[in-house]
């Protein structure tokens, strides 16, 4: 050994070194069980991250800059191709709401006639991502509104594709939301064809989720849309969840798996809606309203870009 | 060891560090994220002992697993027993040249990976891709350059 490579054999130093170490192992382990368990150290992280949002603010900066950047520099020609297309788009959807509001009338007659509890209204809120990168284990994303703009915890966020996950987290400039693609997101869900009522719960990838414990009875095919069923309250019925890819009889071969493809854009879009005062219906008026609804999110008035909260109509 | 010089240069290069850890990259970039942290805190535990000891690193993690919304005490672990190692061979790591330098980070921040793959297996969190063991070579061939960067920013004499 060279001789600076220092003595080999311990010297007291060494013995308090490892002790030192054992002893932040020991609160390195002690933290990441309170935090995997949840309870109180949830309330006092919600706190010690009001202080990190600067931080995250400076880190979504290059890429709002970006974005910027770009739209200022789209030539005249993008912008009248650009036009074109989007007056196509706005032409078809507006058909196609004409045709929903059609039917929406003919479901509040319907509805009306079998004297049902009418639903909620259902408004949105337009929040934007703010765009950084969190722990890749995890599938969650960060608002740039929070509960100072009204976001509020078990909100739902949608895009126009559908579900996109719930609020788990608020400060009063962002919130963070948990994807249904995260391994720890169930979905009560229920199949728009036949009315069989699943769990949806994520995967931990952005491309897919998973449909467990389905019946090998269950009239449930490859190519079936999975809507939220309003079961627990949480989400409000109707709104799409994703696609049965393929249906694979599970571990147990007592059940069926299927891999679901996500209806909503997940892994990085510029904005996204929450719904605003949804308030869970009775129990018995969420039974007998559940099955085949129209997805209420087709009546969502386009916002305006930059708007921060937009008001629409529900669909009805 | 003398003075530091500017001591500013440790709390904004720690800083840095912490948001590029956050700023997004596109999806297929996103397994090759070095680890900034460890990178900068390396530098700073190998020049500066006394100032950036297992304290630092420490309390470093549990900031960045704020920050980067991970369990909590994840990094803080992570980044302690990296510190930890580092402090032990600091004396020979200081007269490698800088290649070596490299390599010895590189074995640390392959190591730093195994620890965390083992704390989300113990706790059953999911996993990191397969893409992610790339990381630690990147983070090998940056060791050179911002060490570069830092001595430079470090030890330039005040006009």
């Amino acid at each position: 050994m060279p001789p600076y490579a220092g003595p080999s054999a311990a010297r007291p130093g060494d013995v308090a070194g490892v002790l030192r170490l054992l002893v932040y192992l020991v609160l390195a382990v002690v933290l990441m069980v309170l935090d995997h368990r949840g309870g109180w150290l949830r309330a006092a992280r919600a706190q010690a991250e009001v202080a990190v949002q600067p931080l995250w603010w400076l880190a979504g900066l290059p890429s709002r800059a970006g974005t910027a950047l770009r739209e200022d520099a789209v030539t005249r020609t993008q912008l009248m191709r650009d036009n074109t297309v989007l007056r196509n788009a706005l032409l078809v959807s507006g058909a196609r709401n004409a045709r929903l509001q059609a039917a929406a009338a003919e479901n509040a007659r319907l509805r009306g006639l079998l004297a049902s509890a009418e639903r909620g209204r259902l408004d949105v809120q337009l929040a934007a991502i703010l765009d950084i990168d969190l722990d890749p284990t995890r599938q969650r994303l960060v608002l740039d509104a929070g509960s100072g703009n009204g976001v509020r915890i078990g909100q739902a966020v949608i895009d126009a594709g559908g579900l996109m996950g719930q609020v788990i987290a608020t400060t009063p400039t962002t919130a963070t939301v948990l994807l249904i693609t995260d391994p720890d997101h169930a979905v009560p869900a229920v199949v728009a064809r036949s009315g069989v009522r699943l769990m949806v719960y994520g995967s931990g990838r952005t491309d897919m989720l998973r449909a467990a414990d389905v019946p090998l009875s269950a009239d449930v095919r490859a190519g079936d849309v999975l809507l939220t069923s309003g079961m627990g309250g949480r989400f409000p019925p109707g709104f799409a969840i994703g696609t049965v890819g393929t249906l694979q009889p599970d571990d147990s071969r007592a059940f069926l798996e299927g891999q679901v493809t996500p209806a909503a854009q997940l892994d990085r879009g510029r904005d996204v809606l929450l719904l605003r005062g949804y308030k869970p219906v009775p129990a018995q008026a969420a039974a007998s309203a559940m099955p085949l609804q129209p997805p209420p999110q087709a009546a969502v008035v386009p916002p305006a870009p930059q708007a921060a909260r937009a008001g629409t109509e529900p669909a009805r | 060891m003398s003075r530091p010089r500017n001591a500013w240069v440790l709390p904004v290069s720690l800083l840095l560090a912490l948001l590029l850890g956050l700023v997004p990259l596109p999806a297929l970039l996103q397994p090759l994220r070095p680890y900034w942290l460890a990178l900068v805190l390396a530098y700073w535990v190998l020049e500066e002992p006394e100032r950036a000891g297992l304290g630092a690193a420490f309390l470093l993690g549990v900031v960045a697993d704020l920050v980067f919304g991970g369990l909590l005490g994840e990094q803080a672990m992570r980044l302690a027993i990296f510190a930890f190692i580092l402090d032990r061979f600091r004396a020979r790591l200081r007269f490698f040249p800088l290649s070596q330098q490299a390599l010895a980070i590189g074995g640390l921040l392959l190591n730093d990976r195994v620890v965390s793959a083992v704390i989300h297996l113990v706790l059953g969190a999911p996993q990191h891709p397969w893409t992610f063991w790339w990381a630690p070579l990147l983070g090998m061939l940056l060791w050179a350059p911002l060490h570069f960067a830092l001595d430079a920013l470090r030890l330039r004499r005040r006009t």
